[in-house]
């Protein structure tokens, strides 16, 4: 890393369809390096943080994320995971995280069936990560989603685990911040919209962060997540 | 040479969507008998083997390694001599 500017390294797979959002929120809107990272080099060329982005990679042939899971460059994320390195999955970057085993449980297909595109409320469990510090615990963030297969799913042991651990880190909810089924676009258990590993380096989330960081786009919500991370880093340095 | 006929559902515990709303198509066509209707995979392999076992266990880790989720899925395979 610079002096002060923190590099993000940008994943992309053949399919990926949310790459310059990731790059130019990271790049134009919080004023830090970003990079593309072709999936088939496995080059993460100093990136202090990697993004898996949004989008469709390999067409979401076989499962959603469970080819991109062995493209060249997941074999270096996957070490550089395991190193402590800070990744984090977006949407179909999410899916890809838990294909790989990086995070606990799997992107189910939406209970309506449909495909939902649309901005939802999350609200933030707690701010004791590097993906949430920028925020205060119980923050509804505006934020939008756009997935067919949303829907959180793991065994009962599993789910227990992650909430005791709070590794649950956001969960679908409604203006006053209640959790509720109506509130729930894809049928995820307990609500949940994004959670992190038990280690705390790894963070996967459905809803879109990067497409909610410029006041055009409807929120600039999205923001405390790359806050958050950034601040991670300027804490970590002191 | 074998071939594995692969089959992948979901498990029992998770709903299967698909496999209920296929299961409205049939009642609204008078079947109103059909319960129970579950969507799942069908992958065909030839493996170029010596034997049957070990065209079992290549076919074995390749469901366990790709095309499975064992999270959310179960799969089954035969296989045959080709």
């Amino acid at each position: 890393m610079s002096a002060s500017k923190l590099k993000f390294g940008v994943v992309v797979f053949p399919g990926s369809n949310c790459d310059h959002d990731a790059y130019h929120a990271a790049k134009h809107v919080m004023g830090h390096e970003a990079e593309f990272l072709w999936h088939k080099e496995p080059d993460l060329k100093g990136a202090d943080i990697i993004i898996l982005p949004g989008g469709f990679s390999y067409g979401d042939y076989l499962r959603t994320g469970a080819i991109a899971r062995f493209s060249p460059i997941m074999k270096e994320v996957i070490s550089f995971a395991k190193r402590g390195g800070v990744v984090i999955g977006i949407c179909n970057g999410f899916q890809i995280l838990c294909e790989s085993g990086l995070l606990p449980g799997v992107l189910l297909r939406n209970r309506s069936l449909l495909f939902s595109c649309k901005h939802v409320l999350v609200r933030t469990e707690h701010t004791a990560s590097r993906f949430t510090n920028a925020m205060t615990a119980g923050d509804i963030l505006n934020i939008p989603i756009a997935h067919g297969e949303g829907n959180y799913f793991a065994e009962p042991d599993t789910i227990r685990s992650i909430e005791e651990n709070g590794q649950v880190l956001f969960r679908y909810c409604d203006n006053f911040g209640e959790v509720t089924d109506a509130s729930n676009p894809n049928g995820s258990v307990n609500g949940i919209a994004g959670i992190m590993n038990a280690e705390g380096n790894v963070m996967g989330m459905m809803p879109h962060p990067e497409r909610a960081c410029e006041q055009t786009l409807g929120s600039v919500d999205g923001r405390k997540v790359f806050e958050s991370l950034i601040d991670s880093f300027v804490t970590q340095a002191v | 040479m074998y071939q594995s006929i692969i089959t992948i559902t979901l498990r029992p515990s998770i709903l299967d969507v698909q496999g209920k709303a296929v299961e409205l198509g049939i009642h609204t066509l008078g079947l109103t008998g059909v319960q129970n209707v579950r969507i799942g995979k069908s992958i065909h392999l030839t493996v170029d083997a010596a034997s049957e076992e070990e065209a079992r266990a290549v076919t074995d880790e390749a469901c366990k390694k790709l095309l499975a989720n064992t999270v959310m899925e179960d799969y089954s395979f035969t296989v045959t001599k080709v």
